[in-house]
């Protein structure tokens, strides 16, 4: 795919003109995922309803992030791989379908793919949580998995402040 | 808008056209080495020399005290590698003094030096990026050799009070360098009255072609080479001598010398009308740096919640070239070191924009940004979901 400087043109079509972008009001699920202190912040919203043959789908999806091009893009580009989605599917959504669609990033930005599936997953993670359902095994994986990641860098980002203050004391 | 708007002046410049026109004959026609005793080499030897003259007259140097380099990078290398080397081939060990807002060439032959055995102190700076000449006095102990402070901040644009700093290191005693990349030729220099021992300069900042710098060495300093060869730019440069890129380095400086001050005027005006405008019509916007103390041509703010790079790609895509040290856009996904020294948070690193003015900007081209970038701002933070503003 041809590419304008670091990025694709389907990654640049994306960042231009976001599809799905804003927040849905009354969202049946929430996935917050990111950090503002280490860069992209992602924000995904989803509406759940159902098809003509009674399956849960993911009617709605809309999403509010701050970061990157390749933030912008990925969480663009994820809104319309998994609208009209049934639920089930979307468990299984590989974040490599992110990075196929948009026709590749640069390596340092592969994170950005990571971050659009953990909202994804922390979206119906939110949504089962509401309605007060069993949690499937591996969504709750998966959770726990963002969880841990959120504190990690949480505890990175606190020692790193620390040694820096400790820097300023020692002069 | 059509044509395209350059506001990345700090990063590098074009040459000017009257610079070109002469190196052009020193690709071909003038091409010898400057180490040949035929007439070729006796042409571009002069040439050389001639060069020499004129960078030196910049900041009052003596053409014998300029040793040209390929590169700033290389000038700071070997201003530090090279004054280290004639202390620890005596296995004296010794400390050496840089701030914290250097330009990474420095930051990491500091760091390789440390790991040779040498000690660093890295000065902090004040919330403008202002490196406090007391602190230098402080810092230097019996051991320290030298002292190297960046005379203005590539990135946030702060002029040093190089004068006093060069004042503390002359009443004790030690070497002071300063990497000038950014001001040589935009500001002036004297190097005597100023106490510089050494200080580097770049010739693609200031309209000149890339692969041209110098290093000012004044007499008497010790110094090493890092380049051991056949023993060009007095020894401590080896390497066949780019005389087309050195006339051309040369005739950049004959030109910022001649329009230094208008050309200052100029700029100043144009980046203060910038700054006012940004910070005016943009909400939660802020200046990095120095207001007054500050290079001519640099303008570098932080928006809160709009990240840089989409920024900066944003205003690529209507054709303005613009920098930013958000940690999504560097290779280390790190924010800049020098936004974070002087107070900044990883988070307000990350909304910042670097605009450098230069020769050809006009005041045409600061309206156009003035009048787009409010609404690329406003943009990216609709669809951010924070606070909407």
């Amino acid at each position: 795919m041809t590419k304008i400087g670091l990025y694709t043109e389907k990654v640049m079509e994306h960042f231009k003109n976001p599809h799905n972008m804003g927040r849905i009001k009354n969202a049946d699920g929430i996935g917050k995922v990111g950090n503002i202190i280490c860069g992209d912040v992602m924000w995904l919203y989803i509406k759940v309803g159902k098809d003509k043959r009674g399956r849960e789908i993911i009617k709605d999806v809309k999403f509010e992030t701050y970061g990157c091009v390749a933030a912008l893009a990925t969480s663009s580009v994820i809104t319309d791989l998994v609208k009209e989605k049934p639920l089930e599917e979307a468990l299984d959504f590989d974040r490599q379908e992110i990075v196929k669609e948009l026709g590749g990033l640069p390596p340092v930005k592969i994170h950005c793919s990571v971050l659009a599936a953990d909202a994804l997953y922390e979206a119906i993670y939110d949504y089962f949580k509401k309605q007060k359902r069993e949690i499937p095994e591996k969504l709750l994986k998966a959770h726990q998995r963002i969880e841990k990641d959120k504190k990690e860098i949480e505890k990175r980002y606190k020692e790193w402040i620390k040694i820096e203050e400790e820097m300023y004391k020692k002069r | 808008m059509s044509k395209k708007i350059y506001l990345d002046y700090a990063a590098t410049t074009p040459v000017d056209p009257r610079v070109l026109k002469v190196m052009l004959p020193y690709f071909s026609e003038k091409f010898g080495n400057t180490m040949s005793l035929h007439s070729f080499g006796q042409e571009a030897k002069q040439a050389l020399e001639e060069s020499r003259e004129v960078v030196a007259d910049l900041i009052k140097a003596k053409p014998n005290e300029i040793i040209f380099t390929g590169s700033a990078t290389e000038s700071n290398n070997l201003a530090l590698k090279g004054v280290a080397s004639t202390r620890r081939s005596l296995s004296e060990g010794g400390h050496i003094i840089i701030s914290q807002i250097e330009h990474p060439c420095i930051m990491e032959s500091a760091k390789w030096l440390e790991s040779q055995g040498f000690e660093v102190t890295r000065l902090k700076v004040d919330k403008y990026g202002l490196v406090d000449p007391d602190d230098v006095g402080k810092a230097i102990r019996k051991d320290t050799i030298l002292v190297s402070i960046i005379h203005a901040s590539n990135e946030i644009g702060t002029i040093q009070p190089i004068s006093e700093i060069g004042k503390i290191c002359k009443e004790k005693g030690v070497y002071f360098h300063t990497d000038a990349a950014q001001s040589f030729g935009k500001i002036p220099i004297d190097v005597n009255k100023m106490n510089i021992d050494l200080l580097t300069a770049s010739s693609h900042k200031m309209y000149g072609p890339k692969g041209a710098a110098s290093l000012f060495v004044g007499e008497g300093t010790k110094i090493e080479p890092i380049l051991h060869g056949g023993g060009h730019e007095s020894g401590l440069r080896s390497s066949t001598v780019n005389v087309a890129a050195i006339v051309g380095f040369a005739e950049a400086v004959k030109i910022c010398k001649k329009e230094m001050k208008k050309e200052n005027l100029r700029e100043i005006k144009l980046r203060d009308k910038l700054i006012k405008g940004v910070l005016e019509k943009i909400p939660n916007s802020y200046l990095n740096g120095h207001p007054q103390k500050r290079l001519p041509n640099n303008a570098n703010f932080w928006f809160e919640f709009v990240e840089g790079e989409s920024m900066v790609i944003q205003l690529d895509l209507l054709g303005i070239a613009a920098s930013t040290g958000s940690a999504c856009s560097s290779v280390k996904l790190e924010p800049s070191h020098v936004l974070l020294a002087i107070g900044l948070k990883p988070y307000q690193a990350h909304g910042s924009l670097r605009l450098s003015l230069g020769r050809w900007t006009t005041e045409k081209e600061i309206d156009y940004v003035l009048e787009v970038l409010p609404k690329i701002i406003k943009k990216l933070r609709k669809i951010s979901p924070f606070k909407k503003i």
